[in-house]
């Protein structure tokens, strides 16, 4: 193995830890050596998020209790000379769509504003059960809707790179806390780019496992066909790491999948000389920024030189992936948030005087524009006389938009692409046309409709110093591969 | 197909929502720019092409069987005995807006 270039940026950890590009296994040996111990672990993190917080805007609800507990757990371990768990005393945060037990959940959304679950998301207990200390819940888009973190009902999220500019969305605060170091490794949700378009647009990696591959049990539903959870980390062997630890069948999601999760972190060992990267046309044509697409020609000519043969692919339904993931996302969300009534939890409007009049009032009162619009469209998509035009014609295409991946895989072991077609936005640059928001999203959707892996690696910047994200795409259950390449990447950038 | 207000009244109907006659002046916008677009799936013949639902079409299917039977490994026998517990009362009810300690309680649903 050659040293990994990153490993003399990346600090170990000596007294008192500097949290700066600190990465899973250095906070774990840190505090399994007793260097630092996890409680002051936790404490450096707090006092950095109090410092540094404040101008970007990554945390809605922090979890001090709960994660002092651990951290004293994971003490007494070390303490008593007991080999810590993978992720023993690493301090990790979460998108604020997955709920924890006795810690408020908003999903950034008004209409949960005060909702307490009585509940653990099983990705969020197995992150405990390997020893992570959980500081709190990240903001993000309401309901994970948006690609700029400005839907939040709360507050918009600042990118740390340049605070003048989006952090990408909906996992905006997963991926700027990350950047900020804030925390060491973070939980994001992808439905249609949300966890590989911000770690794009804020320069970390982020990681979309196969549809399946991690429960979504305790993921407040979305578009449930579309929905993945994933980690966001600095560098690709933790990505391994926080998903060696997430995966796996869950018998709460009857959708996880029973396929045996392999070593992702041993697989990284693997060389890359051989495998056989594909590049699709369709995915550097019109409309992609100059600069990005240097960036991503730069990235596939390092890999090439490390041994991959770089093969041209074709992904012809390509230019069809935005209206199709519009009408399916949307319909599954116009259905999934019914359940937003204001009987069981939730907001509830005051001055109604009927239960019709609650429903409309409190749903009114509490969704934002996006998440509106988005039920509207759902629904008109769903409506009688226009189910076989809009929804059925939608379901037809995913097929389509899939098959051409299925080719494709018959022929390359991976597919790279950029993530976004520029770098990060100025906030404010498109809240006012929804659809130039949505046209944005044109290289991260047909993952998701599809169902398979992809993963965004920091690959360069801009002449502004922004960063820019290589994507790589994967056949179903083949995370590793995909892994694999991007630690390549990662070497060469 | 053009989105009009009448439209927009009837669909929010069926969502749940009311929207000020600003946001539904608003929506017909929206909604026509988006549908515009997604107008472009008509340039693509689907006539035989199955459509798809979930991912998991995709694997872990017997495709030589039909309908729900397809999906039989994503369901399983009913079981009786070890169940995990539902939510205590007090624990279901505590984020309720409106609970009386019993019941979740809710405005007139009859009127006279």
């Amino acid at each position: 193995m050659t040293k990994d270039p990153r490993d003399q940026r990346l600090r170990t950890a000596t007294a008192p830890v500097n949290l700066d590009l600190l990465t899973i296994d250095a906070a774990r040996s840190a505090v399994q050596e007793r260097k630092t111990s996890a409680a002051a672990l936790a404490e450096s993190f707090y006092a950095k998020i109090e410092s540094d917080d404040p101008k970007i805007g990554a945390f809605l609800t922090l979890s001090k209790e709960r994660a002092m507990a651990k951290a004293a757990e994971m003490d007494a371990l070390a303490g008593r000379g007991e080999k810590l768990p993978p992720l023993g005393g690493v301090p990790v945060a979460i998108k604020d769509v997955m709920v924890t037990k006795g810690i408020r959940t908003t999903a950034g959304s008004k209409i949960l504003g005060n909702y307490v679950p009585p509940y653990d998301c099983t990705a969020v207990a197995r992150l405990e059960a390997a020893g992570a200390v959980v500081l709190g819940k990240l903001n993000c888009d309401e309901f994970a809707m948006g690609s700029s973190n400005e839907n939040s009902a709360w507050k918009p999220v600042h990118n740390p790179r340049d605070l003048t500019r989006v952090p990408g969305g909906s996992s905006g605060g997963s991926a700027a806390a990350v950047a900020a170091d804030m925390a060491v490794a973070t939980l994001g949700s992808d439905t249609g780019g949300s966890i590989r378009q911000p770690a794009s647009f804020c320069g970390v990696v982020g990681t979309m496992p196969t549809y399946g591959r991690v429960s979504r049990y305790g993921l407040i539903a979305f578009a449930s066909s579309l929905d993945h959870i994933g980690p966001l980390t600095k560098t690709v062997k933790d990505a391994a790491i926080m998903l060696r630890t997430i995966a796996g069948r869950d018998p709460m999601d009857s959708t996880s999948a029973d396929v045996p999760v392999p070593d992702y972190v041993a697989e990284l060992e693997k060389p890359v000389r051989g495998l056989k990267i594909g590049v699709a046309k369709e995915y550097l044509g019109e409309g992609l920024d100059k600069e990005v697409r240097s960036a991503i020609e730069a990235a596939i000519q390092k890999l090439a030189q490390q041994g991959c043969e770089i093969v041209e692919v074709s992904l012809p339904h390509t230019k069809y992936a935005i209206p199709t993931y519009y009408i399916v996302a949307t319909a599954e969300a116009s259905s999934n948030l019914a359940r937003f009534d204001g009987v069981r939890y939730g907001y509830r409007a005051k001055d109604a005087h009927t239960l019709s009049e609650m429903y409309r009032r409190s749903r009114d009162q509490a969704f934002g524009a996006e998440v509106k619009r988005r039920i509207m469209l759902g629904t008109y998509a769903l409506s009688a006389g226009y189910y076989d035009a809009y929804y059925l014609k939608a379901q037809k295409v995913r097929t389509l938009l899939t098959r051409d991946f299925e080719e494709a895989f018959k022929r390359v072991d991976a597919i790279v692409a950029p993530v976004s077609p520029t770098a990060a936005f100025k906030l404010g640059e498109k809240v006012d046309d929804p659809l130039a928001m949505y046209l944005a999203d044109i290289y991260t959707v047909t993952a998701d409709l599809a169902g398979i892996p992809g993963i965004s690696v920091p690959c360069g910047q801009t002449k502004e110093k922004l960063p820019i994200g290589l994507q790589i795409l994967g056949r179903h259950f083949d995370e590793s591969t995909i892994l694999r390449v991007a630690q390549a990447s990662e070497k060469a950038a | 197909m053009k989105v009009t207000e009448k439209d927009v009244a009837y669909v929010a109907d069926l969502g749940n929502l009311e929207l000020t006659a600003e946001e539904r002046t608003r929506m017909v916008r929206d909604l026509n720019s988006i549908l515009g677009h997604i107008d472009s799936l008509n340039e693509l013949d689907t006539t035989n092409v199955q459509p798809m639902a979930q991912v998991s079409d995709r694997y872990g299917v017997d495709q030589s069987k039909q309908g729900s039977e397809r999906f039989a490994y994503a369901s399983r026998e009913d079981v009786h005995e070890g169940l995990r517990k539902s939510l205590p009362h007090d624990v279901a009810l505590a984020n309720a807006p409106d609970p009386d300690g019993t019941f979740f309680k809710v405005p007139k649903v009859i009127e006279r």
